[in-house]
Order: structure tokens, then C-alpha cells, then sequence
């Protein structure tokens, strides 16, 4: 590919949209570092002091929410490779010419409001619900059973919500392995388990990685699947940021958890590219 | 690869599973408009009725509501679209220091925790007593999906040869002619594609709405609200008209591509 | 068939590609070094000192009020179902005066709504709303605080001195209506359902019975949830201290750790209640009127013996309102004894015009079928017309001397609420 040569013209290009970016973006995060720091209260006003307490109380006093919060968005991230992969595959190798149509049926979920498909799951879920209520009438579930407000359900719905993010990604990197490699390796005698785990699942990583990305941060940060499915202790770090920013009005506390959420999802997200070393990975796969 | 390398038609079933799960809870949004509610709460199945439809517009906060959300997703859609296509082009054409640095913002925009964005946003407006409301809604919006449509952008032109705009500039064609002509129906596709990307995104978007609305509803933020006391049926019904409109402009967009690979 | 995702693969590639070196994270740190020093100047706040003698309040009064003109239209914030949506009473309102009203139910929860607005009242920016129906309790005092609202111009309110119960005008958290009048009032109670729970609730520690493990709904709110656990240790909260926030949270926590509480509900308990998923919680007492009315459930209310919460929805002047004086001739029209009691008719919460009671007993004798039914079920309903018994029980929200009191207070109770 060639590349036209170096001028003006694309930072006159970046400029409007760029400049957006740093007013509204890099800018507040460093009036959160900043706010983060600060000590005071709503009524007198917070001034900057270098207060390093709202850390150190914020972490102590929630680090269980910051724990749960990391487990929940493991274990849904986990549980969406495990669900997403074989339809990602399916669709890739299997789809033939219906490809557009079952991806498009995937997407179908993006059409209806985040919050409204999740209140509905709680409406489905309920426990004398559609679901439920059938069940415990013919006997099948104890009469006390019940899946909202368990962690179970706040899994699941981050599971549910997210889905889609890990089957795209997964998709295109499958569906760029070229077929020839497949049939060079059928030629020379490959069996079928091997053809998977030394051609398919090594060219599906980038998708993989990308895929954990788009949902693993979200899903950690979510505080709407744990507020509307879950219960007593399901609370997550989301929740409690936005209780301190909205509710408390705690700024420095709300900016400091903030903050710690994205020092630990940032750091989690290089410690995993390097020990997958997908890097070089993913460079061949952009091109 | 013929045979598979797993059975084809348990997969296939597996496939179909997964859609209905991802399906399921719309269709019961969908089915619950037809549900012919007594009082102001929809819970219970009580027979059906197409009274809801026409009742549509009957709550003025709700239509409020979902007037702001398209509104501010049009908007959204329009200058997200321009300044990340503009944003995508550069990085994808054209070779400049800080080029990276913009990469880096870029990829920090994507990959930040939406709460994240929202409180901090928040923190900026709050030390800056900037008033909260449509505006400030609409800033946050654009500036999570200008990163979208830019690597959107960004992955079309590279796969695009620039040597049809040497072409056209070596047979005499102004930049402006030569971006007119040549590069934006080269890259239009990726256009539309981040475009209605950022239309999506904005109106679905309730976290970081949540932390920057002020005083004005969208449709999101009006349908959390109104869990205090259960949503009406007329939710339902939106939610249910907004879906039918995604479907129907895919099935549009589809047909008119095909037509267009047809002809 | 064809969606733009599969149309243009870009998309989907430009979505999972990543590109950035650690120089850039090095270069992008610098930058927000840089910026640092800028942000450092913080976030005013701007407390005022209240005005300390009547004289004072008045010159406060005529500070405000002189020059004030009517304009023709007045911004009303208020919360979702304080009004029939057709807004008879508005209609009505713009007839007799010229007025036009704008209506809007935005405010869905105190904290989140001062969150909103506190920015825009601080920097004396209008909100864009005249009048806004604000609770009692620590967000009423912070705007009291933050000098946000305006006293009000008692002159121009003929129809509340008349027709407003004696209680009202001197309430504790605004003592002579100088910032306020009341909406209307709710109490805050326990709401079962009688499909589950066979022996009605008399006592708070009915919240605490084993029996109802994992059925139980608590409020997440700090000063709802507190005032329920001081009651079920025995201490009014109006006299309460330090010490007694944490023995009622050491109770609460016993609850929650118990597994008795399903959740801490922000707002959506109803319909949990409704469908079984919870069998009593903490309730106010409109809701569960309206939600037996509306849906046709059989859902209860008491007000326990150890106490109940009384919470009352204020009419408020935010200080740069655009139109003060339209809004508080709305305001004082709300008093109309006949207003009154169509506003009880359709929000079945505790109405500030005791007098409303009998516009209502007529109405009903008016009426015929459902409509007769319904009125005389509000007419004769404790939730809207509460007994003397149960008011004698009610207490008001634990007040705060100092911002570090409520902050240590909000501490102890969330540290309860977001486990």
C-alpha cells in the first residue's frame, strides 16, 4: 500500500475531532486525577490537597466491590469465549452464503435499549415469573428457588449483554483464515483435532483478544446488571462509583475508585496482551 | 473441508440456541405492548390488545424523551460521523508525527470503562460550571463515538489503493474534485458504517447519559426512572417501533448492496 | 439480505484492531502531567449563612421579590405520577391566570437531581425550572445551606395560610415555610403481601423474622434505611447521636448477614412485592395505593409500632428561577381547597389541605360505580387521611449539625446498603 506523502493536510483533518477528543476526553481525566486528590465537602467546596485518603479509604472500604467486581467480569468473560466460539466458528466455516443473516440476527439485540433488555430479563426471571412460575407449579424447582439476586444472575446477564462483542470479533478472525491453508493441511494428512488446535485456534486468537477487550472492560465496570439482577452483596465497583459521584456528591472518593478501576483494567489489559504476546499477532492481523 | 470439523448439525442447533437466548428477552418486550394492562403498571398478562399503539404519545414525558434520544443520536450520528471520518482518513492515508499519539487517545476512548468516562466528564463540567442538559449529552455522545467511526474509517481506507487518486490528480483534478469524486464514494461505505454505528450507540447509551444529562430525559434514562413504579406499556411499544425501524433500515441497506453487487 | 456489519467488514476490523506503542502511553501520561496543574483549582462551594432574625428574613424576603414581575409562564419540575398526565389542575391554573405551565417529571430521586442541578445553582445559572418539589431531609438542607433557594413572599400565599393544616407550618426541617411548602407528605412503612404472609405485620421486627429469609425488602436510601434500623433498636431518630447510628447499623448488618434482605431497593420494590419475589419491605405509603388501584393487587400497609417515617415533598423557589412569581401564585393555587383534592384524588399521598376531605366525601356522593368506589376509598383511606394513631408514631429524617456528621453518617448506613 502506498501512502501519500507527509503535509498539512492530515493534521488539518485530525484537528476538529481531535481537539474534541482532548477537551473532552484526556482533559477531564486529568480534572478526575485532580478531583481524586482533593479533600472538602460539597458545601464548602473541595480544594486540592494532595490527599491521598480517598485512595486508601476508598480501596479498604470497598475492596471487596473492586475483587467481586473482577471475578464477575472474568467468569462472564470466560463463560462468553465458551458460548461465543463455537457460533463464531459455525457461522465462519458453516454459514455459507446465510453468513450476513445469522450475524445480522446476533446484532438484533443492539436494536433494543441496554437497560430495557436487561429489565426485561428480571421480568422474565422473576421468581413466580415466566420461567419460574411454570417450573414450580409442576414441582420441578424447590418452592424457594430463585435466580434474581444471586450472583449467578448478574453473571449472566453481563454475559448475555456482552456477548455479541466476543462473537464479532471472533468471527472475522476466522473468517479470514484462508481455506487454502485448511486444505494444505487436510493434503498432508492433518487430522481434524489437529487442524483445529495448530491452524484454527492460533488465527482465532486476535479475535479472541479483541473480543476479551470489548467485553471484559465494560462488563468489570457495569453497575446496571448488578443493580437491576442482582441482590444483597452483588454490588459491584460501578455501583458504588456512582453512588458516591451522584448520590454522596463524595467527588474525591467517586474520582479515586474511578481511577483505581482504570489503573486496574489498563494493567490487566497489558499484563494479558504480554502473556499472550499478541502483539505481533495483532499486527498481522490489522493489515 | 468438507465433513467439518466438528458435526455440523449439532452446531447448527447450538447456533440457533444461542440467537433465541439473545432474542428472547425483545420478544418479551414485544409481547408485553399487546398486553392489555388495567392500571399504570404491565406485569401480569392480561389479554391482548392493540390499545397501546394508539395510546403511543398519550405520556408527554416519554415522547419528550425519545425525541431528545433521536434527536441527540441524529446529531451524534452527523458530526461523530464527519470528525471521525476526517480522524479515520488521516490515519489511514497518510503517514505524520503524532499520528501514534492519536492512536493511543483513540484506543483509550474505546477501551475506557463507560463509568469512567461518564464521572470524569462530569468532573470537568462540575469544575467548570458548565450547565448540565441536551449540550452536555450531546458532547459526551460525540466524543465516545468519534474512536468508533474513526477505526471504522480508519480499516476502510486502508484497504483502499490511493493510486486511483494519484490518477486523478496527475490527469488535473483539484484536491477538493479529487476528494469529491474519487476518495469519499471510495470510502463512503465505511462512512455510513461508523456513521449508523454512532447513531446506535448514542441512543442506547445510558451510563455516561446518566452522569451528564442535568435536568433533560432520554429515552434510556426515562425508562430507569420509571422502574419506581413499573413501566407502562407504551415502553414496550417504543422499544418495539425502534427495533422494527433497525430491522427494517438493515433489510433496506441489504437489499439496496445486493441490487448494487447485482448490477 | 445484508447488515452493514457484513457489508463492510472495515467496520468489524477497524473494531478489533489495536495499534499503540508503550511510547505513546509515555507520551499521553506526560500530557496529562501537563494538564494537572490546570485542573488543580477545585470545586467551589458556596455556603451562605441562613438569616438569624425574622427581621433579617424579611429584608431577605423584599431582597428577592422587589422588581419581580409576572411573566406568563412558569417551568415545573416534579416527580413521575404527582399529577394526572392529562394535568387538569395546570389547565385549569393557565385559565384562571394566563399562565402557561410547562410540566416535567424529572426528578426521580433526590441525590441524583441535586447532583444535577447543584452545579448550575452554584455557578447562578438558571436550571431551567421555576419550581421543583424537592423531600425533606439532607438535600432540602443542603439547598437551604447553600443559600440555592428563595425565601418565599408569604403575601402572595393567601389560599396555604388558610387552607394548609397546622402541622405544616411549622415543620422542622423549615421552621415558618421560609424556603418551602409542602407538596405532599408520605410516610415510610412496611408493605406486605398478604398471598405470603399470612399474619399481618405489626411489629419492625417483623423485618427481622427468619421466617421471611431472603424475602425481605430494604430501602437503600441512608436516611430511609437508618431511620428503620434506629427503630428496631429502640432510639427516635430526631434525638438520635453517633453512638445510636451505629448500634441500629450493627442491627442491620445482623439482617443482611442473616440472609433476610433480598435487596437494597433504590426505588423498584413494588413490583417485586406484587409478583412475589420479596413478601414485606419497606414501603411508602402512596405506592402502595396507587399499585392496589392500578393493578388490582391486595397489598398492605402499616406503620409499625416502634415508628414509622414521615417524608414530605416540598414546593421549592430555585434562587434563579425566571419566573419567581408565576411560580409561586402556581404554588399558592395548589392550596385551592377544591385543587387540593383533586390532586389527592389521583395521588393518593397525604395532602397538606386537611379541608380536601370533604370535596372529596362530595365527590364521591356525586359519582357513581368505580369512580364512587375509588373516591370513597381515598376519602376514607389512612394513607392519604392519616389516623391520629399513626401520625403520633411518625418521626422526620435524622438532621445534621455538620457536613462531617452526615458524611460519617453516610459511611456507617451505605457501608450496609452497597455490599
Amino acid at each position: 500500500m502506498s501512502r501519500l506523502r507527509a503535509s498539512l493536510t492530515p493534521y488539518l483533518l485530525l484537528f476538529p475531532g481531535g481537539l474534541w477528543l482532548a477537551i473532552f476526553f484526556v482533559i477531564p481525566t486529568v480534572v478526575m486525577l485532580s478531583l481524586s486528590l482533593q479533600s472538602g465537602d460539597v458545601v464548602n467546596g473541595y480544594v486540592f490537597t494532595f490527599n491521598w485518603h480517598s485512595y486508601v479509604d476508598g480501596i479498604t472500604t470497598y475492596h471487596d466491590q473492586i475483587v467481586r467486581s473482577v471475578v464477575y467480569g472474568t467468569i462472564s468473560t470466560v463463560i462468553q469465549i465458551v458460548i461465543g466460539f463455537p457460533v463464531a466458528y459455525w457461522i465462519a466455516f458453516k454459514g455459507g452464503n446465510r453468513k450476513s443473516i445469522y450475524l445480522f440476527l446476533l446484532l438484533l439485540p443492539f436494536l433494543v435499549s441496554f437497560v430495557l433488555r436487561t429489565i426485561s430479563w428480571q421480568f422474565f426471571l422473576s421468581d413466580n415469573g415466566m420461567l419460574l412460575g411454570p417450573l414450580k407449579s409442576l414441582g420441578l424447582v424447590p418452592e424457594d428457588f430463585h435466580i434474581l439476586a444471586t450472583s449467578a444472575a448478574v453473571i449472566g446477564g453481563l454475559a448475555y449483554n456482552f456477548l455479541p462483542f466476543m462473537i464479532l470479533p471472533i468471527y472475522v478472525a476466522l473468517e479470514r483464515i484462508d481455506p487454502r491453508v485448511l486444505e494444505a493441511a487436510q493434503d498432508l494428512y492433518a487430522s481434524k483435532t489437529q487442524i483445529f488446535l495448530r491452524i484454527v485456534l492460533p488465527l482465532s486468537l486476535p479475535g479472541v483478544f479483541a473480543g476479551v477487550l470489548m467485553t471484559f472492560v465494560p462488563a468489570t465496570s457495569d453497575y446496571v446488571n448488578a443493580s437491576v439482577l442482582g441482590g444483597t452483596g452483588n454490588t459491584m465497583i460501578g455501583n458504588v462509583i456512582q453512588n458516591q459521584f451522584l448520590i454522596n456528591q463524595d467527588y474525591p472518593t467517586a474520582s479515586a475508585l474511578s481511577f483505581t478501576l482504570m489503573a486496574l483494567l489498563l494493567v490487566g489489559i497489558f499484563v494479558y496482551a504480554k502473556a499472550l504476546g499478541t502483539e505481533d499477532v495483532l499486527e498481522v492481523a490489522a493489515r | 473441508m468438507k465433513g467439518g470439523l466438528l458435526r455440523g448439525r449439532g452446531l447448527q442447533i447450538y447456533t440457533w440456541l444461542v440467537i433465541a437466548w439473545l432474542v428472547l428477552p425483545i420478544a418479551v418486550m414485544i409481547l408485553f405492548g399487546f398486553n392489555d394492562t388495567k392500571g399504570r403498571y404491565n406485569t401480569a398478562w392480561q389479554g391482548f390488545t392493540l390499545k397501546w399503539y394508539g395510546k403511543l404519545f398519550e405520556i408527554g414525558d416519554l415522547t419528550q424523551a425519545l425525541v431528545n434520544s433521536l434527536l441527540i443520536a441524529l446529531l451524534t450520528m452527523v458530526i461523530a460521523g464527519v470528525l471521525g471520518s476526517m480522524i479515520g482518513l488521516a490515519l489511514g492515508r497518510y503517514r505524520f508525527r503524532g499520528s501514534g499519539a492519536m492512536n493511543l487517545v483513540m484506543f483509550a476512548a474505546i477501551s475506557c470503562a463507560e463509568i469512567v468516562m461518564g464521572a470524569s466528564l462530569l468532573s470537568l463540567f462540575v469544575t467548570f460550571a458548565v450547565p448540565l442538559g441536551f449540550w452536555t449529552i450531546l458532547i459526551s455522545h460525540v466524543m465516545f463515538s468519534i474512536s468508533f467511526v474513526a477505526v471504522t474509517v480508519r480499516a476502510r481506507v486502508m484497504t483502499l489503493d490511493s493510486s486511483l487518486e494519484e490518477a486523478a490528480r496527475d490527469l488535473g483534478a483539484g484536491p477538493w474534485t479529487t476528494f469529491r469524486l474519487v476518495t469519499l464514494p471510495m470510502i463512503f461505505p465505511g462512512v455510513l458504517a461508523g456513521s449508523l454505528l454512532a447513531f446506535a450507540l448514542s441512543i442506547d447509551d445510558f451510563v455516561i447519559t446518566n452522569f451528564n444529562s442535568g435536568g433533560t430525559m432520554t429515552f434510556p434514562l426515562w425508562i430507569w426512572g420509571a422502574t419506581r413504579v413499573g413501566l407502562p406499556p407504551q415502553v414496550n411499544v417504543m422499544g418495539t417501533l425502534i427495533f422494527a425501524a433497525g430491522v427494517l433500515i438493515a433489510l433496506v441497506n441489504g437489499l439496496i448492496a445486493r441490487r448494487r453487487a447485482n448490477a | 439480505m445484508n447488515v452493514p456489519f457484513r457489508q463492510d467488514p472495515a467496520l468489524l476490523r477497524g473494531m478489533t484492531q489495536r495499534r499503540l506503542g508503550r511510547r505513546d502511553a509515555f507520551r499521553l501520561a506526560g500530557l496529562s502531567a501537563a494538564g494537572l496543574a490546570l485542573a488543580a483549582c477545585g470545586v467551589q462551594g458556596k455556603g451562605t449563612a441562613k438569616p438569624s432574625t425574622s427581621a433579617q428574613a424579611q429584608s431577605e424576603v423584599e431582597k428577592f421579590w422587589s422588581g419581580k414581575a409576572k411573566n406568563g409562564h412558569v417551568d415545573f419540575a416534579n416527580w413521575p405520577y404527582y399529577m394526572d398526565p392529562k394535568q387538569p389542575e395546570l389547565k385549569q391554573f393557565t385559565q384562571q391566570t394566563g399562565i402557561t405551565v410547562n410540566y416535567k417529571e424529572v426528578i426521580l430521586e433526590m441525590p441524583s437531581w441535586f447532583a444535577k442541578i447543584q452545579p448550575q445553582l452554584a455557578a447562578g445559572q438558571s436550571i431551567g425550572y421555576d419550581l421543583m418539589v424537592v423531600t425533606n431531609g439532607l438535600h432540602f438542607d443542603q439547598l437551604v445551606q447553600l443559600g440555592f433557594l428563595a425565601p418565599l413572599d408569604h403575601s402572595k400565599l393567601p389560599n396555604f395560610a388558610a387552607n394548609a393544616a397546622e402541622q405544616y407550618k411549622n415543620e422542622s426541617f423549615d421552621p415558618g415555610n421560609v424556603y418551602s411548602i409542602p407538596w405532599a407528605s408520605g410516610m415510610t412503612g412496611i408493605a406486605y403481601n398478604p398471598k405470603y404472609v399470612d399474619t399481618p405485620p405489626t411489629s419492625i421486627a417483623e423485618l427481622w423474622n427468619p421466617k421471611y429469609k431472603g424475602k425481605v425488602g430494604m430501602m437503600s436510601d441512608s436516611q430511609e434505611i437508618a431511620n428503620f434500623g434506629l427503630f428496631a433498636v429502640g432510639v427516635d431518630p430526631d434525638t438520635s447521636t453517633e453512638a445510636d447510628w451505629e448500634k441500629a447499623a450493627a442491627k442491620l448488618k445482623e439482617q443482611r448477614d442473616g440472609g433476610i434482605v433480598r435487596k437494597y431497593y433504590d426505588q423498584a420494590y413494588m413490583d417485586p412485592l406484587a409478583k412475589g419475589d420479596i413478601w414485606l419491605t419497606m414501603a411508602w405509603s402512596g405506592d402502595v395505593f396507587q399499585k392496589n388501584i392500578s393493578d388490582g393487587t391486595d397489598l398492605k400497609f402499616v406503620v409499625p409500632q416502634e415508628g414509622g417515617t414521615i417524608w414530605t415533598d416540598n414546593m421549592t423557589i430555585p434562587k434563579t428561577a425566571a419566573n419567581p412569581v408565576d411560580a409561586i401564585m402556581l404554588m399558592d393555587f395548589f392550596y385551592d381547597v377544591n385543587i387540593a383534592a383533586r390532586l389527592a384524588e389521583y395521588i393518593n399521598y397525604v395532602t397538606p389541605v386537611p379541608a380536601a376531605k370533604d370535596v372529596i366525601v362530595a365527590d364521591a356522593a356525586k359519582a357513581s360505580g368505580d369512580d364512587k368506589k375509588l373516591l370513597e376509598e381515598v376519602a376514607s383511606s389512612p394513607l392519604v387521611f392519616p389516623t391520629p394513631e399513626d401520625t403520633a408514631r411518625l418521626r422526620s429524617y435524622v438532621k445534621f449539625k455538620t457536613p462531617q456528621e452526615q458524611k460519617k453518617f453516610e459511611s456507617i448506613f451505605q457501608a450496609i446498603t452497597t455490599s
